[in-house]
Formats: structure tokens, sequence, C-alpha cells
């Protein structure tokens, strides 16, 4: 190879580094700069708000946050929204994590169509299911209430979690466990000893993951519960009507707990989509 | 006491039949070697014998119990497999634990068989590790050791030395069979390694296309072929074939040589194992092709009227390509095979 060859190769390799930091930069404005101006309204005093243009540096102004934490029903509809959503998270899990191991271990038939089914569960839209529900709850005496709620937010979370199951069980080498039973273990304590060990890290992944999904849906919450609001569906109600730098405060107390989590997770959620991540 | 019987055994995947009608007996505290071409349906015999895979037909018996029905872990096996199947969550050490953990071992009698075991697998240095941070031929060690430690009635091996290298593969040869000896464990081995299949075995067991062909001890899989393709399969260079056709009174023509044979009016098939060849005055004539030195002998790859024949020399002899040379069968080392059925003829 000649020297301009070399040169020629090199330059080429660092535009094309050059054009992918640009999009990793463009990605990541994206998502960050909505963020960021969420968070600059959030800590800034009305008047900020409502002037333009707008600081990009936060004046550090806590009163809108702090309108909050005082705000009548806030506490409660915090805490329905953690109740709903763990239980979300347990429902999901207990009945995703066995599908999604049958689903990889075994052969029955209709497998594909099963698969298939499960992601249908996702082709309906909720505001077409919701009355109907809401009707169901009642004469069940399910109707505003957290289990009731959580069950609604199961049927949304499950195809996720079944998948994400799925993925995970299928990486995980049948051999292993069969190594197990042929070393004293019965299918179950093969499951507990090897396959659980190996496994928890992602269905941690998935429970979390349910539980962001049960904390930002606010359609059914808002349809199927009026005493016992989730923070999201309170938060609809009291909104429409409050003036611009409360909404987005109110905006910004949602984001934040499913921020956290998902920062926290994120190995899991990497490692699940196949990016390495060391 | 153990010994296996397989009994009429037979295994479908959907359509494609991969065992068929398998009988094999196994001694209590004998070594018999599953030999056989890729995809032969070796592992999955031995998945059968495991309680890992349901046999389609048959019956399998250990120690003189019907185990079809038994669950792996009462059958009173260990197995290697052939991917090891070493946990990644934990250490050496706790892999060859591990089913001494499952019988509720004390602990100074887990770390006494353990380090027993790893002595003899030589990793001894590597019991903290993680599966992960060991290299392919020392995770194959564990699975074996992992396997040894349960101290079974029965162990079975799937291709346990494939990732070794030929010297320490050598070695572990000599030490599991020293092993297994010692405590008296039935064992079925299988590779596609001949080399280790002969040195190893007490008796071998060929299998081709979901069949056993012929399992009988190792020098008589050598000598009797008892099918064609045992003959093409064992021995490196494997046996040459050349058609013959009969000139009655058991005398039969191969390759413009008249030679004595067994008694039938069909046309045969002539064998002979290329070390069985000598230089003479009289026999087959062979165009030189490929000379390859081995050190202590000649391979000669030749001609014979069209076919492919090789012979190993006498290294001191001086050929070149093009050369021919009278080749004379050694007579009692003469087999002959029926091309319909494949099969041996006396
Ligand atoms: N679960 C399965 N489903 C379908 N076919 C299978 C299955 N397991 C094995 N087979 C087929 O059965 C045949 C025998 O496979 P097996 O694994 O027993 O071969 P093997 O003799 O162990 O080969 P190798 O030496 O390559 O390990 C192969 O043709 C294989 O494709
Ligand atoms: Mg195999």
């Amino acid at each position: 190879m000649t020297a301009t060859d070399v040169s020629s190769g090199a330059a080429q390799r660092r535009s094309g580094h050059y054009l992918y930091a640009a999009s990793v930069a463009l990605l990541c404005a994206w998502v960050l700069v909505p963020l960021y101006f969420l968070l600059i309204n959030t800590l800034s005093s009305p008047d900020t708000v409502n002037s333009f243009p707008k600081p990009f540096i936060p004046e550090f102004d806590w009163g809108s946050l702090e309108f909050f934490a005082g705000y009548e029903g806030m506490l409660k509809a915090l805490k329905n929204s953690v109740v709903v959503a763990v239980l979300t998270m347990i429902m999901s899990i207990a009945v995703g994590a066995p599908a999604g191991y049958a689903l990889s271990r075994f052969e029955f038939r209709g497998k594909g169509l099963f698969r298939m089914l499960v992601l249908l569960t996702r082709a309906f839209p909720l505001p077409l299911l919701a009355l109907p529900l809401a009707v169901m709850f009642i004469r069940t005496g399910l109707d505003d209430t957290a289990i009731g709620l959580a069950l609604v937010h199961t049927t949304l979370a499950i195809p996720f979690a079944v998948l994400i199951t799925f993925s995970l069980f299928s990486g995980i080498p049948i051999e292993l466990e069969e190594a197990a039973w042929t070393l004293g273990c019965t299918r179950f304590t093969a499951f507990t000893k090897v396959v659980l060990p190996l496994i928890l890290p992602g269905i941690a992944a998935s429970a979390i993951f349910a539980f962001v999904i049960s904390w930002n849906e606010v359609f059914a919450a808002a349809v199927l519960t009026i005493e016992n609001r989730t923070l999201t569906a309170f938060l609809l109600a009291k909104l429409g009507e409050a003036p611009l730098h409360l909404k987005f405060a109110g905006g910004f107390i949602l984001v934040v707990p499913a921020l956290v989590f998902i920062f926290a997770v994120r190995k899991y959620l990497f490692a699940m989509w196949g990016i390495a991540n060391r | 006491m153990a010994e296996i019987q397989i009994k009429g055994v037979a295994k479908s995947f959907g359509s494609y039949t991969a065992l068929h009608d398998i009988n094999l007996t196994i001694q209590d505290q004998e070594f018999v070697v599953l030999l056989g071409a890729s995809g032969c349906g070796k592992t999955t015999l031995l998945r059968i014998v495991a309680g890992l895979e349901t046999a389609t037909t048959g019956e399998v018996w250990i120690g003189g119990k019907r185990v079809d029905h038994l669950p792996p872990k009462d059958r009173g096996i260990a197995m290697v497999f052939q991917n090891y199947a070493v946990f990644p969550h934990l250490t050496v050490f706790e892999n060859i634990g591990f089913g001494l953990r499952m019988k509720k071992l004390p602990n100074d009698e887990v770390k006494r068989r353990v380090e027993r075991t790893a002595g003899l697998m030589h990793i001894e240095q590597l019991l903290g590790r993680y599966s992960g941070e060991l290299s392919g031929g020392q995770r194959q060690r564990v699975a074996v050791a992992r396997a040894l430690a349960m101290e079974p009635d029965v162990i079975l091996m799937d291709e346990p030395l494939s990732n070794l290298d030929a010297l320490l593969r050598m070695e572990m040869r000599a030490e599991l069979k020293g092993v297994l000896a010692e405590s008296n464990t039935t064992a079925i081995y299988v590779t596609h390694d001949q080399v280790e299949a002969m040195s190893m075995a007490d008796r071998i067991s060929v299998m081709h296309q979901g069949r056993i062909v012929q399992a009988a001890s190792p020098i008589e899989v050598y000598r009797n072929p008892a099918a064609e393709f045992v003959a093409g399969f064992i021995g490196n260079p494997p046996m040459n074939f050349l058609p013959a056709t009969p000139q009655g009174g058991g005398r039969w023509a191969v390759a413009g040589q008249v030679l004595d044979g067994p008694q039938t009016p069909k046309a045969l098939k002539f064998a002979i194992r290329p070390e069985d060849l000598r230089l003479a005055d009289h026999g087959l004539q062979a165009v030189a092709k490929v000379i390859e030195p081995l050190g202590a002998h000649l391979l000669v790859t030749c001609d014979v009227n069209g076919a492919l024949f090789r012979a190993v020399l006498d290294s001191d002899l001086s050929v070149k390509p093009g050369d021919t040379l009278t080749l004379a069968p050694q007579s009692d080392r003469i087999r002959w095979f029926d091309p319909e059925t494949t099969r041996a003829v006396a």
C-alpha cells in the first residue's frame, strides 16, 4: 500500500467518525433539550416562565415545586401511583416470566401464534377498551381501586414482560439446566440454582419497565379512578386550568421518577437490546 | 453394579429419524466408545441414556432397573456435555462441587473431592475463577472434573477431550482411563477421534446414520470390519477397495490379478489395509501419484486400474510420482464386502 492510500483511508475514517459524533450529538439533543427546558421552567419564578426569551441557566426558584409539596391530595396520589405501579410490576412478572420461560423452553402447537397474540394486545387502543372496562369494573366492584387499575396496567406491561424474559431465558443455554438435572437437580431446583441467578438482573429490569409503564399511564387511570387517582391522572385533572409554571413543575414531577428508574436499570436494558455496555 | 442395556431404542425428530433400533448392552465397569461421523446420532443416544431426551420407542435399563421414566438425577449417571455447560455464575470450585452440594455432602468432603478431581484434570490452580475467565480446554476439563467428582455408577462423556492439545489429550486419556477403572465406573464415551477410541475402549461401537454397524473390541473392529463403512472409517489412512469379479471356484479377478476368496457367484469388493501391502514381483500394478513421507513410513497414493489406492511402505524406499509399483496384498489380511448389503463376506 502506498502512503496516499493510507492517508486517504485515514481521512475517510476520520470523516466517518465526525458523522458518527454529529449523529450522536443530534440524537442526544433531541432527547435532552426538552428535558432541559422542563427543568429550567420548573425552577423559574412564574414571571420568568411567561417571559421570552428564556434564560439558559435555571434561577433555582423552588416556588412551583413547593406549591406541589403542599398541594392537597398530592401525597395521596403519589402513594396511589406507587401502589399501582408496584402491583403492576409484581403481577406482570408473575405472569410474564413463566410465559417467557415456556416460550423459550417448550415446543407446543400454536407457539408462533401465541407470540403474535401477546404482541397484539398492544394493538387495541386503550380508549376503545376503557369504557367497556369501566362498566365491567363498576359491576365487579373493581372500579376506583388500586388493584383494578393495576390489572389494566398489567395487561399493558405483559407483552414487554413476556418478550423480555423470553429473550433472557433464550440466552441461557438449555444445557446449563440439563447439566444441573444430571447433577441431582429437579426441574425446579435447577431453575432456582442455575437459571434464576443468571436471570435475576434481567427480571429486575423488566419489573422496573413494568413499573415505569404503569407510572406513566394516564388514560386508564383517569377513566377508571375517581377518588384514588394516581399521580398522572391527578395532575392531568388539576393542571388543565393551572398556570403555565405549575404545568411545567407538574410535568417535571412526573418525568423525574421514570428517568431515575430507567437510568438505574440502563445496564440491563442495554444488555437486553444486545448492546454491549462495558 | 451398573450394567446398561439399550433395547430397541429409536428416536425421531419430526419426520427425521436420528436413531434406528439401537441394541447395545454395556457390561458393568465396561468402557464403551461410541465412534462415528458427525451427525450420526452419538449425542442423541447418550442423551437418551441420560434421560435428557425420550426415546420414540425402546427401553433403557441401568443396573437391572428400567429407567425410561426416571428423571436424570435418579439414574445414577453423570454426564460431560459436548459444549461443557459450565455454570457461568459459579467459580470452578463451586462448579465441580455443584452435584456434591446437591447431595448435601459435608463441606470437608466436598472440598476433598473437588480438590482431588481438579488435581486429576490439572486445573487445581483455577478453582477460584469463573468460566468466563477460562479457555475452552480449561472449561472442558472443569466439565469432566464435575462429572468425576460425583463418583457415579455410570459416566457419559460426549467428546470430553476434543478441545485439548495433542499432548494434554494423551495425558488426560490415560488419567481418565485409570480413574474410571479404579472407581469401577461404567463408561460410555463419545468421540470421533479413532486413536482415542482405539486406545481407551474395551469395546468400540461404530455408528453410522443412526445405526450401530459394529460393536466389538478395538482390534476386531480394525482387523475385521463388519461393514464397508467401518472399513472406510477406521484406520488412517482407511482401507483400500477394488471391485472383484468371480472366476469360479473361489477365484477372483482384482485389477488384473487373480486372488483366492470366498465361494460366491456375486460380484464383491476386495479390501486391504494400506499397511498390509508389500512390494513384490507379482501383484497389483499401481502407478504412484503422491508420495508423503510420514517419518517411520512412506504413504504412497497410487492409481490401480483407475481407482484410488494407498500403500504404507518402508521409508527407505525411493519412489517418484509416475513410477509403477507392484504391490502384493498380505493374503490373511484381505477382506471381502458385498457391494449390495455393504456387509463383510467371510
Ligand atoms: N433436537 C433436535 N431436533 C431435530 N434434529 C435433531 C435434534 N437433535 C439432533 N438432531 C439431528 O439428529 C442427528 C444426530 O444428532 P447428534 O447430535 O446425535 O449427532 P452426533 O453424532 O452427536 O454428531 P457430532 O459428532 O457432530 O456431535 C443430526 O442429524 C441432528 O441434526
Ligand atoms: Mg454430538
